[in-house]
């Protein structure tokens, strides 16, 4: 137990155990806490057995533990197991830590749980934790592919935990069935490299392109099927439409899955098969053009909502944006950067929005107001995740965003730089927006119980606001802490990056999320600039983002579209060609039966005829001279 | 008997006795015709074996002639009878009328 690969074993293997225990027995199950407590402990030793495995795990070496799952002639066409290197050790680290925080996290957030259902969200959670380590783990595409199924499921189990309410139960379909259109392009991927390399494997893949022996030719057109599956999952423009409604889910759900991991799977597989997309430059434009847009539109439309939660959904997608503008412009480790720190301040981020939710029983900031002075802790811890993710020196986001925009600025993407540049400026404005409106400013009248808070699902709500129970702020200050010493590590041991950025980049950067804060704070703060002013001067745009630019509306018509008009279609062929044979042939059928009912007329003396003149035939026949 | 009389002759008679018969069957209206004239096919054959057996010199075509004689009988009661019960019944006993296995 001393090498990183039983210790990621052991990491992997613990949330399996949890699940199937939990999900076998049916008593414990049915106690919630104690499922959760179960849970909890699996989840604590594996976060330690990934801890030491990274520790353990050097920068270049590996280790591989695999056995055999399909034999075939000439070795095995798939293995499963475990690949430890650098990348993934560092990757389960993150997912065993979030995992970890969440699940504790979860105990107080969802207390007034009825115990079965938390019982159930604790299954869910250590089958989550099960196949994002294996996912993380895989040693090739045939693993990654089942695990990034498997997350797939889990997240659309979770999105629709509450589902008896319509809006959760139909935010769980829409989830599956946008991330099952990538999916359905990195399956074709998977296969279509395979018939080129014959082998699924990573290691013997990246063998295969560092001999040069993978053909160039055609192989665009496999990498940018397996992009396709990391624009479902990493939720990329135009496939992205899904994140934001997956925040029906409780709370602790988004900042696992849609914040910290699952959704950085896609940038992950990137990550993992860099070499491979770096064959292959024109899909790599187009990855990079594809998220930096994404990150600006998302950027876009977090500025217009009111929702705490969309905010951050919105963010998210924009902050994926970025990642995957940095995998574009061919410098992954940089993208790779950015989702690790991404995942600490984003994760703390969701889980201060479910204090917040928690306390106030509704997402909307404007019925906030001034938490500021009843919640204290949440408010601090808030505020180091916004500062993170706008990007302000000391803090987790700053470096990596900035490396990301140095990438973009050196792999020669000037538009896409820009973009991004823009983006920053608003991922600062409306971070600070809620901030202003929600945590400072005027205290807002507490939201009416009967309204029903659309994530705060048991939440008390109303009435005394206060900071969440220890359970509950132990995460949020272990992640706050964290995100300040990423931050100040990254500023001590300042790494040289593989390329070189301008030296006005770095002013350029803190400029721009200063100025977006500055801009928030006389928006929102010292109503210096009128909002409503703004909303006028930007009133196309608003409106075009109020309706989401009309994306979920041009889906809703294709899908209705594609699947009325195939089915009129089938409907057509069904009942003129199919049922026209089918009829034709029971037409003829009924004529032939009738006239042939006409020779039985029912009179003896014509069945008598009939046998004379037979008779007389067959004797004439058989006396025939021959 | 006169001997001028040949084998021939007699299966001719039969042979034209058959076809009246099988005329009246396929022509009469009434079911009693109808019986009778299956009366004369038979009739026809029993000349047949008979006139073979004589001329043959084998009693045994007499001796069955004999059975169909009997037989014969037999079926002709039958057949009255059931001509009758189809009378009662259906208040006729013309052939044509009597069509319920019409398809």
């Amino acid at each position: 137990m001393t090498d990183p690969g039983s210790l990621v074993t052991l990491a992997l293997l613990l949330p399996a155990a949890t699940f199937f225990l939990l999900a076998l027995a049916y008593p414990l199950r049915r106690r919630g806490r104690a499922a959760g407590i179960v849970s909890l402990v699996g989840a604590a030793v594996a976060l330690a057995a990934a801890l030491r495995a990274w520790q353990l795990q050097s920068a270049e070496g590996f280790t591989r533990i695999v056995t055999e799952w399909i034999p075939q002639e000439s070795g095995s066409l798939a293995t499963v197991g475990v690949l430890a290197d650098a990348d993934s050790t560092v990757m389960l680290v993150l997912v065993a830590l979030v995992s970890f925080l969440v699940q504790l996290y979860s105990l107080g957030y969802l207390a007034t749980e009825p115990p079965a259902s938390l019982g159930r969200y604790y299954v869910y959670q250590a089958l989550f934790a099960f196949s994002m380590m294996g996912l993380v783990l895989a040693p090739g595409f045939v693993q990654l592919f089942i695990c990034w199924e498997l997350v797939g499921l889990c997240s659309y189990l979770l999105i629709g935990y509450w589902y008896d309410r319509p809006e959760a139960a139909r935010a769980a379909v829409k989830a599956f069935w946008v991330t099952k259109a990538g999916d359905v392009g990195l399956l074709v991927g998977i296969v279509l490299l395979w018939l080129r390399a014959g082998t699924f494997d990573f290691l013997e893949l990246y063998d295969l392109v560092r001999a040069g022996q993978l053909p160039i030719a055609g192989l665009g057109l496999v990498t940018f099927c397996i992009y396709l599956g990391a624009v479902g999952k990493s939720a990329q423009f135009p496939l992205h439409v899904w994140l934001p409604d997956a925040m029906e889910g409780p709370t602790p759900v988004s900042a696992l899955i849609h914040a910290a991991t699952m959704v950085t799977a896609g940038v992950y597989l990137l990550k993992r098969t860099n070499w491979l997309f770096a064959l292959t430059p024109d899909v790599l434009v187009l990855v990079g053009w594809i998220g930096a847009f994404t990150a600006l539109l998302a950027a876009v439309l977090a500025c217009v909502q009111s929702d705490i939660k969309r905010v951050l959904a919105y963010s998210t997608v924009s902050q994926l944006g970025y990642m995957m503008a940095a995998m574009g412009a061919g410098f992954a480790a940089a993208g790779f950067l950015h989702l690790l720190t991404h995942g600490i301040f984003k994760a703390l981020l969701f889980l201060g929005a479910g204090a917040v939710i928690h306390a106030v029983g509704s997402n909307d900031i404007y019925r906030m107001g001034g938490l500021r002075r009843h919640m204290p802790q949440t408010t601090i811890v808030f505020l180091v995740g916004t500062l993170s993710l706008a990007g302000i020196p000391l803090f987790g986001g700053f470096f990596s965003k900035e490396e990301i925009l140095g990438a973009v600025w050196s792999g020669g993407l000037s538009v896409p730089f820009w973009m991004l540049v823009t983006a920053a400026f608003l991922t600062a404005f409306y971070m600070f927006r809620v901030v202003f409106i929600a945590f400072f400013g005027v205290p807002a009248a507490p939201a009416p119980l009967a309204q029903g808070a659309p994530g705060g699902h048991g939440a008390p709500g109303g009435g005394h606001l206060h900071d969440a129970p220890p359970v509950m702020t132990l995460p949020l200050w272990l992640l706050a802490v964290l995100s300040v010493g990423i931050g100040v590590y990254f500023t001590a041991h300042h790494g040289e990056p593989e390329f070189s950025a301008p030296g006005w980049l770095t002013p350029l950067a803190i400029a721009v999320a200063v100025g977006g804060i500055a801009m928030a704070w006389l928006t929102y703060s010292r109503r210096v600039i009128s909002a409503d002013l703004l909303a006028e001067i930007f009133a196309p745009i608003r409106r075009a983002a109020l309706a989401r630019f009309w994306l979920d509306d041009l889906f809703e018509g294709l899908y209705r579209g594609a699947v009325l008009g195939l089915s009129a279609a089938v409907g057509w062929v069904d009942r003129y060609l199919v049922d026209g044979v089918v009829n034709v042939l029971s037409a003829w059928t009924l004529t032939g039966g009738d006239r042939l009912r006409r020779m039985q007329t029912g009179l003896p003396q014509d069945y008598v005829y009939g046998l004379a003149v037979g008779l007389l035939l067959l004797l004439i026949w058989v006396q025939w001279p021959r | 008997m006169p001997a001028s009389v040949s084998l021939q002759g007699y299966l001719i008679l039969a042979a034209v006795l058959f076809a009246v018969g099988l005329f009246g069957v396929v022509t009469r209206r009434n079911t009693i015709g109808i019986l009778l004239g299956i009366e004369l096919m038979l009739n026809a054959v029993n000349i047949n074996l008979v006139a073979f057996a004589r001329f043959n010199g084998d009693p045994v075509g007499m001796v069955f002639t004999l059975f169909t004689i009997s037989i014969t009988v037999a079926e002709v009661a039958l057949g009255l009878a059931l001509v009758i019960l189809i009378f009662r019944v259906r208040r006729t006993a013309i052939a044509d009328h009597l069509d319920l296995l019409r398809g």
